[in-house]
């Protein structure tokens, strides 16, 4: 089991934001989260990678309870775990490319052959010939595409994206869910939280892709509506 | 300079490790050259600061050798007791302990004593002038009080002289002003990790984004630290070397004197004395590293 919820509760402070939910991730499957603005899309997403600690219940990543795996375990975590946020940071006094190459460049991993497989990840991404682009000189598309070349460029067992289809056009989505798609028929564990349902439908035809969705603080099966 | 800079960063690299991690901070310019140049202004302070104390100490131990050699007697007495006098004399100071060694002047050492005073032509047998005895004192020295007291008893004409005594608390003083030149430069390091721990904290505050950044794509604490480390204990050790060469070109130029002359013109470098202040950069690159690390952990352990 890839991530593993058990009876996890969250809140912020006071007001809770969800309870009581337990849910299993196998590897290799392919994962909508939906809800409504402000539902807790992003804290689930986060307490999928150990960003954060649920306030109540288990959060299990490889097996590993996240309460145990203090700072640098959370770091190895995340060489596991490819992220594309939300609110894409980057850093803005690096190239496109430097910032792609970030988590290889971290963890020592720079080589060169690695360095071939960032050539090889921007043109699949589409974004080689803007390799020498700083932060600041990109689309919201190329961004969000840069995004998804970070998050895999470490082969991770598991993609989480957090509304990677959030502000560009429905042309560029569908190239996004493709390569999501792709990286899903390869083994990898894919968990997009959206709230796009097009892009739900869309993905539906293209693979077996379980829809869930949080609702009065708790997670519910979606699917029948779809 | 660029090719110190090369050197002292490959240097660096030995040390501390992956001159990546470093890129990956932005450059941050004005307050990078602010702490080379406060790290340079240290380096100049306590080459002066080593400079003060060495030579302190030089004339400490100079002025409490010439302490230990020579106090004098001088008998005056009428011609035909004065042999029996210094006989006298020589055989109480044997007795007496904390004296090495007691010698009747002759009469041509005695001239030469006075020639500065009196010219070369002086009369001496005319004159009525005084026998001296030189007294060479052990490192404890003697009780001048315990053989003034003898001498007026046994030998009335005979009167100590122990000149050199007064330079005892010069001695002392020295002694002191060496410690204080120690302690100067234990105070400027601690300014220097001071002002380094001050500017490594704020940049590692206002890099905050950076550094969520890095911990996104799994950078590890350790990792995003040593960005820091390596770029403060560079600046430091740039500034520091830069500050000693200028400090060790200013001691060479002081102008120079006989170290008798005085205090003043005697602060330089002495043999190999000259090779300690190059012992100031790499210390200063230490004390960045040690205070950098130091910051470093704290304030990633407070960030989120
Ligand atoms: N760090 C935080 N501290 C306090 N409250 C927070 C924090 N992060 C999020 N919240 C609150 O928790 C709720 C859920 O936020 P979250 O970002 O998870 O929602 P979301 O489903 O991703 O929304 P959206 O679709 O707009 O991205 C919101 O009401 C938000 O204000
Ligand atoms: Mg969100």
């Amino acid at each position: 089991m890839v991530i593993e919820l058990e009876r996890v509760a969250m809140s912020y402070g006071g007001s809770e934001l969800f309870a009581d939910i337990s849910l299993k991730v196998q590897a290799g499957s392919f994962h909508f989260l939906t809800g409504p603005s402000g539902s807790g899309k992003t804290t689930f997403l986060r307490l999928c990678y150990g960003a954060l600690l649920p306030t109540a219940g288990q959060v299990r990543l490889f097996g590993q309870d996240v309460r145990d795996l203090g700072r640098d375990g959370v770091a190895h975590v995340r060489r596991r775990v490819g992220v594309v946020h939300q609110d894409v940071q980057f850093l803005d006094h690096l190239s496109l490319a430097d910032n792609v190459a970030l988590p290889l460049t971290v963890s020592g991993r720079d080589t060169p052959d690695q360095m071939d497989n960032l050539d090889e990840l921007l043109n699949w991404v589409g974004l080689r010939p803007r390799a020498a682009a700083f932060p600041a000189q990109l689309s919201g598309g190329e961004r969000q595409r840069a995004a998804l070349a970070r998050a895999v460029i470490m082969s991770p067992e598991v993609v989480l994206a957090d509304e990677p289809t959030g502000n560009i056009d429905w042309d560029m989505s569908q190239r996004l869910l493709t390569l999501l798609v792709e990286l899903n028929r390869m083994g990898t564990t894919i968990l997009v939280a959206t709230h796009d349902m097009n892009l739900i439908r869309a993905a539906k035809s293209q693979v077996q892709a379980r829809v869930l969705r949080i609702s009065g603080r708790r997670l519910q099966l979606a699917g029948a509506d779809l | 300079m660029t090719r110190l800079r090369n050197f002292l960063a490959a240097l660096a690299a030995l040390v501390i490790g992956d001159p990546q991690a470093d890129r990956l901070v932005p450059p941050t310019g004005f307050t990078a050259r602010l702490t080379t140049f406060a790290a340079g202004a240290m380096a100049f302070l306590a080459v002066f600061a080593l400079a003060l104390s060495l030579a302190a100490g030089r004339l400490a131990d100079r002025w409490s050798r010439d302490l230990a050699q020579a106090s004098t007697i001088r008998i005056s007495a009428p011609p035909e007791e004065r042999a029996a006098q210094t006989a006298a004399v020589l055989r109480i100071l044997e007795a007496t302990p904390g004296v090495v060694a007691a010698r009747a002047l002759p009469p041509d050492e005695a001239a030469r004593l006075l020639e500065p005073w009196f010219g070369p032509d002086l009369p001496l047998d005319t004159l009525p002038v005084p026998q001296l005895v030189e007294v060479q004192e052990a490192a404890v020295g003697f009780d001048p009080q315990g053989l003034r007291l003898r001498l007026s008893a046994e030998v009335p004409g005979a009167i100590l002289d122990d000149h050199t005594r007064w330079r005892r608390p010069l001695v002392a003083a020295a002694e002191r002003l060496r410690g204080l030149g120690l302690m100067s430069i234990g105070l400027i390091g601690a300014t220097t990790a001071a002002m380094i721990t001050l500017a490594a904290q704020a940049a590692l505050s206002a890099n905050a984004q950076v550094i969520a950044v890095l911990r996104l794509v799994g950078a590890q604490d350790r990792y995003i630290a040593q960005a820091f480390v390596r770029r403060f204990t560079l600046r430091a050790l740039t500034g520091a070397a830069v500050g000693v060469a200028l400090a060790m070109v200013a001691v060479l130029l002081l102008p120079a004197a006989q170290e008798e002359a005085g205090f003043l013109t005697g602060l330089g470098f002495q043999g190999w004395h000259w090779l300690v202040p190059l012992a100031i950069p790499p210390l200063g690159a230490l004390v960045a590293y040690l205070a950098t690390t130091a910051a470093a952990r704290r304030t990633l352990t407070e960030l989120p």
